[in-house]
């Protein structure tokens, strides 16, 4: 393996009284899917945030790219989508792209290279000129996914990409996941839905703000004993 | 290059939001157009009543115009006064005649002075300017009308649509997640004020002319001074609402909420404007006015507007007016520490 593009050391979080994220370390390996799993309220969300920088730990450090977070160039090289879609519904996909393309510095003819890439990617080149407010709500993440891929980061951080889309759509965002983990980019990917899980190169496992397990599905479910990723959680939280 | 997509992401936003758009520019116009025909509507006919009156005089005056009623002594007149019966009196034991205003309403004292001294000009040859001995029952002289209050409603309404409307979209954009959205993108935090400022500034600067220049070539209202200083003022006082409004989004949850915020910041305001006269509010309370921007927005727009004034006299009022918004940014790159620190 390579050197780690996330490190997470000792990572404590809590609201006043309330510990959300528990002494986790965890790293993320150059090119690979890594698969955040565990139940809603475990912490995922409140992790990737740190992350992408809108966060900061109480205890512990996050390294990316072997900086430490948050720092605003690092933000320019991690692509983000929230589980919101965080789409301006007033704007065609054009201009919302456009907008976004700016930010992340692209002009001229990469901005538009650039736009028409990744919506081919997600499948929306058809409806490029199509108000967001028209969009269903597959489309509307599938925008998303699109934007945070616009300045071709290396890291990309997807909060429950797949929530509300259906087995169809899911799939082929998971065919472009493979895509881009094939051109390189590494993919951090939270999720509670279980067959995804099993998508993933490595998972870890989350449970009340705990880092409960960490590795490949299959060593996930061989350590356990379990007949797949399901049992294997339940395992691991001693249940 | 990031500012700038910013302010044309929000222009795109208001130009396809039409009825945004008309609201901001169409509402004040409507209110402006109504308050002017209410104040400003078919001359009043004056109830007068005439005291002491010989007939030789009678026959010098020019009486058209006017509902009169003759009276043998001033008493008498006096109660019909208070009962509301008259709007004023002469008293022609003297030349020229004493006048008793009932005074309350200001629009009932201007069309009653002006008949008045329609009526004596016969007696006054040389076109004389002999003072008219006036005296009122309730109110005074001073109370104005539209041309006095006029400026301070361009002002407010210039802010309560600017508050509101930036207020709202900077509250979506922390609801809907596109905030956070911005915040994991390489924008800072100053970078989002000034582009909010300068997107919202562009689009106010249109919103102010258009309104200022109804209000004056349209509707007529006074104005002694110049255009340009009219647009400055306006201009640093959505400069104001808009910093207002984007800072007190942070503290509402929902459109709802940012609406609660309308007679708690923005309608407390007026009075304080100049709306009514300062002097007369309770001390408690009246030290509240140099606190809020619209105290000096209005005296630089009265001041231009109703006195003609230039540069010298507003020139304070305009600092002020920009130390409130400098004020408020600060507040709001402060207040975005809460979604990032850096």
């Amino acid at each position: 393996m390579n050197s780690p593009i996330v490190s997470i050391q000792h990572v404590s979080k809590n609201y006043g009284k309330q510990q959300v994220l528990k002494d986790i370390s965890l790293e993320i390996y150059e090119g690979e899917i890594f698969g955040l799993l565990g139940p809603s309220g475990a912490g995922k969300t409140t992790l990737v945030k740190q992350l992408a920088g809108l966060e900061e730990p109480a205890q512990g450090e996050n390294y990316i790219f072997s900086e430490k977070m948050p720092r605003l160039d690092l933000i320019k090289r991690i692509g983000y989508m929230a589980q919101s879609d965080a789409l301006y519904t007033d704007l065609t996909a054009k201009e919302n792209l456009e907008f976004f393309a700016a930010l992340y510095g692209l002009s001229g003819k990469e901005k538009r290279q650039r736009m028409i890439e990744v919506m081919e990617l997600v499948s929306l080149t058809d409806h490029m000129h199509k108000m967001v407010s028209d969009y269903s709500g597959g489309m509307k993440r599938r925008l998303s996914l699109a934007i945070s891929l616009l300045h071709n980061p290396g890291l990309l951080i997807l909060d429950e990409p797949t929530v509300g889309i259906d087995p169809v759509l899911r799939k082929s965002i998971w065919e472009s996941f493979k895509s881009l983990k094939e051109n390189g980019t590494t993919i951090l990917v939270t999720t509670h839905v279980m067959d995804e899980a099993g998508k993933c190169d490595r998972l870890g496992m989350i449970r009340d703000g705990q880092l409960i397990a960490a590795g490949t599905p299959e060593e996930l479910m061989k350590q356990t004993g379990a007949a797949n990723i399901e049992d294997a959680f339940l395992a691991y939280g001693g249940a | 290059m990031r500012i700038t997509a910013l302010v044309i992401r929000i222009l795109r936003q208001i130009v396809r939001d039409k009825r945004t758009m008309a609201l901001l520019i169409l509402a004040p116009i409507l209110v402006m157009s109504m308050l002017h025909l209410v104040f400003n509507g078919d001359e009043y006919t004056p109830k007068v009543g005439l005291v002491d009156l010989s007939e030789k005089i009678e026959t010098q005056l020019y009486l058209e115009n006017a509902k009169l009623e003759h009276y043998e002594t001033e008493k008498l007149a006096k109660k019909d006064l208070s009962a509301k019966k008259l709007d004023a009196y002469l008293v022609f034991d003297q030349m020229p005649p004493s006048v008793v205003l009932e005074g309350s309403d200001p629009s009932v004292n201007g069309a009653v002075m002006r008949w008045i001294q329609g009526a004596l000009k016969p007696l006054q040859p040389n076109g004389g300017n002999q003072e008219i001995k006036t005296d009122y029952l309730f109110g005074s002289g001073d109370m104005g009308q539209f041309d006095y209050f006029g400026p301070v409603l361009l002002g407010f309404f210039v802010f309560f649509f600017v508050f509101l409307i930036a207020g709202v979209s900077f509250l979506r954009e922390r609801t809907t997640g596109t905030l956070e959205r911005l915040l994991t993108s390489p924008l800072r935090k100053w970078e989002i004020v000034a582009g909010y400022i300068m997107g919202f500034g562009i689009f106010t600067m249109i919103q102010a002319a258009i309104i200022a220049w109804y209000a004056i070539y349209v509707l007529g209202m006074l104005m002694e001074g110049a255009f340009g200083y009219v647009l400055l003022i306006t201009l640093l006082l959505s400069l104001t609402a808009l910093t207002l409004g984007i800072l007190l989004s942070s503290f509402a949850n929902n459109e709802l909420q940012m609406i609660q915020f309308i007679p708690l910041i923005v309608v407390p305001q007026i009075f304080f404007s100049g709306l009514f006269n300062l002097e007369t509010i309770s001390e408690w309370l009246s030290w509240v006015g140099p606190f809020t921007p619209l105290y000096y927005a209005a005296e630089a727009l009265r001041n231009v507007m109703v006195r003609g004034f230039g540069w010298d006299m507003i020139y304070k009022d305009l600092l002020m007016l920009l130390a409130f918004s400098l004020l408020f940014m600060v507040l709001n790159i402060a207040a975005l520490r809460r979604y990032r620190k850096i």
